[in-house]
């Protein structure tokens, strides 16, 4: 995204922030309701954006630490605490489970990994259905109450969805100090070549359980937000579908880039919305759409404009070349 | 002159088959010790039994007097211990500026003091002084990747010696490298070691490059070692004229 123009960018982005804030204004029920979950799936997709774009580790278990958030929440905030403290709990509870998790990291990887955290996933959803003291089983948490912030009550749609766009705000300007970071700088070492970073020092050991930890912790945030827009949770939205789901958003968003997961849930929420129209023919199109674009981008949606800049740059590199050859050709 | 380096008789076998049999040398402090053979005798394997990078069956690995036997690279290389590689390590997406930078941040600071302290670690002035001293400063910005092999060996080079290390370990650094770049990386090296005071290792099979960089050269074949000592001795043992240089 290096070819904008700096100012161009801060105003673009000051444009798009102006815009979730007092578009959905308008928005009927459940207009919000679709938009509160693109939020509340963008931090879970930033989470594993985190562990798989940044860090390359594959996860197949990122919709089970939402799983893990939003069944922290729904017990607690049900129990009469306050979201805040059922968000603190979630975050701790999932990125120790993260953090154990990527133990298997440090001798397996690739495909080998996806299968230790597809079976942590099934593991998960078993714990969730069949721990009925705890979870409700499969009849689930019903009631959970949305909070009240400084006496403002948010049950309505649009207090809640300001709910969830101000964690996405906070969770946004999280990430992107920590990729920035020197531990950003880490973890993209250990993905793209983990022998070189360990003879600079590097501890990749640590780095590796960093990425896991930090990355469940944003999908325990997001499971947090879910209980209370949904209200009521039970096991089914927490299975391997789920984890598949958040690895395609992050996939077709364009893994290891900042802005992949906004556009990667944005697709997986709203184009099944907008595809409605179709009727049975959605989830075909669906389908059509993002095979063509994977062979189109292996890269994703962010790797096509990564390539045309990359391009124009090019164009331009060889264009000064062209110059200084001529003068050279003019001096001999 | 202390030892920086002692290795006392090193094996490593792979399965059945010995790599390095029974290897004992030491490094001298602020040397540039040459390490030659022909391939397969053992070379790479000795320095990955050095660096941690592979378990030694036997023998002891001492820095400074310490044994270090059995420390992950990692852990080496925060005591002062650098290396390059034989075939190109490099971060190729990241930017000449971020992969020195990347080099250097593990030495600044604690882990915590990394996450909330400065984006560069406060190394931009040092990486653009390494990409100043290796004369790459018109690809600071470029991602790695896109160099071409000579330039990502000098970058190579250049990353070993972004934490300050005392000791270098360098795998063929002249391997794929045009003449005119290598007397380039020769000079730097040579600024290096007297300015910087750092003790170097260096596997080579270019000889030129090796006779007039080293003070000692140490001469292996089939995982021992045949011949230690100063250029023009190594060149006229018979040994070694039998082993290697002859053919």
């Amino acid at each position: 995204m290096s070819g904008f123009a700096k100012p161009l960018k801060i105003a673009l982005g000051l444009a798009v922030i102006a815009g979730l804030i007092v578009i959905p204004m308008n928005f009927n029920r459940y207009g919000l309701f679709i938009l509160s979950q693109w939020a509340v799936m963008t931090i879970a997709a930033m989470g594993l954006n985190l562990t798989l774009g940044y860090a390359g580790q594959v996860s197949l278990a990122q919709g089970a630490f939402v799983g893990i958030g939003a069944y922290a929440a729904a017990i607690m905030t049900t129990h009469g605490w306050p979201l805040p403290a059922a968000i603190v709990v979630a975050i701790i509870l999932s990125f120790a489970v993260g953090w154990v998790l990527g133990y298997p990291a440090l001798r397996v990887q690739h495909h080998y990994l996806a299968f230790v955290t597809l079976a942590f996933s099934t593991l998960a959803f078993l714990v969730f259905r069949n721990e009925s003291w705890l979870t409700g089983g499969i009849y689930g948490i019903s009631n959970i109450p949305r909070p009240h912030f400084f006496g403002i009550a948010t049950n309505k749609p649009l207090p809640f969805y300001y709910v969830c766009l101000g964690s996405l705000a906070i969770v946004s300007l999280a990430v992107w100090w920590l990729i920035r970071s020197p531990w950003g700088r880490a973890f993209m070492a250990l993905r793209e070549n983990p022998l070189r970073a360990q003879s600079l020092g590097i501890d990749t050991r640590r780095y590796t359980l960093m990425a896991f930890a930090i990355g469940s912790a944003l999908g325990g945030i997001a499971g947090a937000l879910y209980a209370p827009l949904t209200q009521y949770i039970d096991p089914v939205p927490f299975n391997l579908s789920l984890s598949l789901d958040l690895l395609m958003m992050v996939i077709v968003g364009g893994a290891g880039f900042f802005l992949g997961p906004f556009l990667g849930a944005m697709i997986a929420v709203l184009l099944p919305e907008w595809l409605r129209f179709t009727e049975g023919y959605y989830l075909m199109l669906y389908a059509v759409a993002v095979i063509l674009l994977l062979i189109w981008s292996p890269t994703g949606i962010l790797g096509i404009l990564d390539r045309a800049m990359a391009a124009r740059r090019t164009k331009a590199a060889s264009a000064l070349r062209a110059v200084a050859k001529s003068r050279l050709e003019t001096v001999q | 002159m202390s030892a920086v380096l002692e290795v006392t008789n090193i094996k490593k076998n792979f399965g059945g088959i010995s790599a390095v049999a029974d290897v004992s040398f030491d490094v001298r402090e602020g040397e540039i010790l040459g390490l030659i053979g022909p391939n397969g005798c053992g070379k790479s394997t000795l320095f990955n039994c050095i660096l941690g990078q592979l378990t030694p069956s036997g023998g002891e690995v001492k820095l400074d007097g310490k044994v270090v036997t059995g420390l992950r690279p990692a852990e080496l290389n925060k005591l002062g211990v650098s290396r390059t590689f034989q075939l190109l390590q490099v971060f190729p997406k990241l930017s000449v500026r971020e992969n020195l930078i990347l080099a250097g941040q593990e030495h600044q600071g604690s882990m915590a003091s990394r996450l909330v302290g400065r984006s560069d670690a406060g190394l931009t002035q040092a990486a653009n002084q390494m990409i100043g001293f290796f004369k790459l400063d018109h690809l600071a910005a470029e991602p790695a990747g896109g160099l071409s092999y000579g330039q990502q060996k000098l970058l190579d080079a250049a990353m070993a010696f972004m934490g300050g290390p005392r000791l270098v370990l360098l795998d063929e650094p002249a391997g794929g490298v045009n003449p005119s770049m290598l007397s380039d990386l020769k000079e730097r090296l040579v600024a290096i070691n007297r300015e910087k005071n750092a003790t170097f290792v260096v596997i080579e099979h270019n000889m030129e490059f090796v006779m007039s960089l080293c003070s000692r050269v140490m001469v292996m074949a089939e995982g021992k070692v045949l011949a230690m000592g100063r250029p023009d001795e190594v060149r006229k043992n018979p040994a070694v004229i039998e082993a290697y240089l002859g053919h």
